[in-house]
């Protein structure tokens, strides 16, 4: 693993920022958006504030926790997505970056995202709605590690099957996330789920990531063993993510499709 | 790392088969220090495809590939280090200024002093006056040229171009030849050249090998070439094998 190589790869994409308005909305804007529209449902919502206690809580938080694993998963498959558009994975794969680099490279752009889009909404949320996030506490900090590590997951998952299977799933860059949305979680308790799909659910450990903060909102105790499956959970999926997507990309060597990803 | 008494490239024996399809059918070659061999077929006779290979991008079925005297499978990061490749039909992220393209280039391959490298290979192409420019507002012939700096950038030993005349004017097409064999001659640079332009071919290779269904039909010089098949000139040699399918 050369940080060179990943510092050329991380540098190659924030200069794309650099003068590309509809990457900078990617950013700034559409997390934006977001948060002014479930910002307004949670204040339409506070009339019933003594029917349903913490709404404001729940929902703004879960909103901007769920943006945090949303980019997260964008920052790889958008960053891989970059490079098919480009034509330049022939460039990129034909020198001496190993998809470990690639894959540590679309991490490093991940964290970068998510860290802007955080501060944005969490500004945006102090700034239109009194709000702020980090009222969570410091269990906020596990909490969002967690996200984003769920977020590379579902993000190396989608890369795997469009390096595999090409631009007829490109659409997954995008869809992916939504289809792991209702198992993780974020707007609701996991008990309103079906008996059948709260196992599923557990199985989820963004679930126990949502679930750990309502559990600090309304006990104020640290969800310990939320925090720990989360934790157990995307260390085993992560592993087993990794090395998926160096099968994958073995595979793609073997029947020529590397070369012709976007073809 | 290269070895000047061994071939710089050994291929032996390569077969890729894609499902019941052959790409490439057993071929064996080598490339010795400082030569520029040629590789020419009609399309689809498995020249890109075993570029690709050289490259690691695509995995060979069987066979032996060995560069600097190393296996290509188990020592591919220490081996493209010192490999580079330019072609026609790819191209640079758009985006990206000309400056900034061969800047991440450079980072890649770990390379020092980069400004200076990036002034002394844009000057060589001729590309100085675009070094600002963003890549998509580059002409084709800028854009061949631009993927010829990134491949001339890292100062590799081993080169393969991949028609990379293919969209210039004669002008800028013979300065690139010229170019190739400055740097040939004054670094030792081997390359495998493919191109449809059999005049260049001829002026460039030192040797040839002419593929077909992804088979070596034959392979010498281009005057052994002509002889073997009693032509005037490797175009009446390629009509002839490209008829024969």
């Amino acid at each position: 693993m050369k940080i060179h190589r990943i510092n050329a790869l991380v540098q190659r994409h924030l200069f794309l920022y650099r003068r590309s308005l509809p990457r900078l909305m990617e950013i700034f804007y559409w997390p934006f958006i977001d948060l002014v529209i479930w910002g307004f449902i949670t204040v339409y919502l506070m009339k019933f504030q003594g029917q349903l206690p913490g709404v404001v809580t729940f929902f703004l938080g879960a909103l901007i926790l769920w943006d945090v694993l949303f980019r997260a998963q964008q920052g790889i498959t958008i960053s891989f997505l970059e490079e098919v558009w480009a034509r330049n994975l022939m460039n990129l794969f034909a020198s001496p970056l190993t998809p470990g680099e690639f894959l540590a490279s679309t991490m490093a752009l991940s964290v970068f995202k998510v860290s802007v889009v955080s501060f944005v909404m969490a500004t945006c949320a102090v700034l239109f709605y009194d709000y702020n996030v980090f009222m969570i506490g410091l269990s906020l900090i596990p909490f969002v590690l967690n996200l984003v590590i769920a977020g590379w997951i579902i993000g190396v998952l989608t890369t795997s099957l469009i390096m595999r299977f090409g631009q007829e799933v490109e659409v997954f860059a995008w869809g992916m996330v939504f289809l792991f949305q209702p198992i993780s979680c974020v707007f609701y308790p996991v008990e309103v789920l079906p008996q059948w799909l709260q196992a599923i659910a557990w199985g989820n450990p963004a679930a126990h990531v949502f679930e750990g903060m309502r559990s600090v909102l309304t006990t104020s105790e640290f969800p310990g063993l939320h925090l720990a499956w989360a934790t157990g959970l995307n260390g085993l999926y992560l592993v087993l993510m990794i090395g998926w997507f160096h099968y994958t990309f073995n595979v793609c060597k073997e029947r020529g499709l590397l070369v012709r990803v976007g073809e | 790392m290269p070895t000047a008494s061994l071939p710089i490239v050994e291929v032996r024996v390569l077969i890729k088969r894609f499902g019941d399809f052959t790409a490439v059918d057993g071929i064996s070659f080598d490339i010795e220090p400082g030569e520029i061999l040629g590789l020419l077929g009609p399309n689809g006779a498995g020249k890109t495809t075993t570029i690709q290979m050289l490259l690691g991008l695509i995995t060979p079925t069987s066979g032996a590939i060995r560069i600097f005297g190393k296996d290509l499978a188990t020592h591919r990061e220490e081996i493209l280090q010192h490999v580079n490749f330019s072609s026609t039909y790819i191209s640079m992220p758009y985006s990206l200024t000309v400056e900034e393209n061969l800047w991440v280039v450079a980072k890649l391959y770990g390379m020092t002093d980069i400004p200076r490298r990036i002034d002394d290979v844009l000057k060589k192409v001729e590309l100085e006056a675009a070094r600002t420019h963003v890549t998509r507002r580059l002409s084709s012939g800028q854009m061949t040229r631009l993927a010829l700096a990134k491949a001339f950038l890292t100062e590799p030993k081993v080169l393969l171009l991949d028609e990379p005349t293919a969209s210039l004017d004669p002008d800028i097409a013979h300065k690139v030849r010229a170019l190739l064999k400055d740097v040939r001659q004054t670094t030792g640079l081997s390359v495998l050249y493919t191109s449809h332009n059999m005049k260049e071919m001829e002026e460039m290779s030192d040797r040839i090998i002419f593929l077909q269904k992804g088979r070596i039909v034959a392979q010498g010089t281009a005057q052994q070439i002509m002889q073997q098949f009693g032509q005037r000139d490797l175009e009446d040699v390629f009509l002839k094998l490209a008829r024969e399918q």
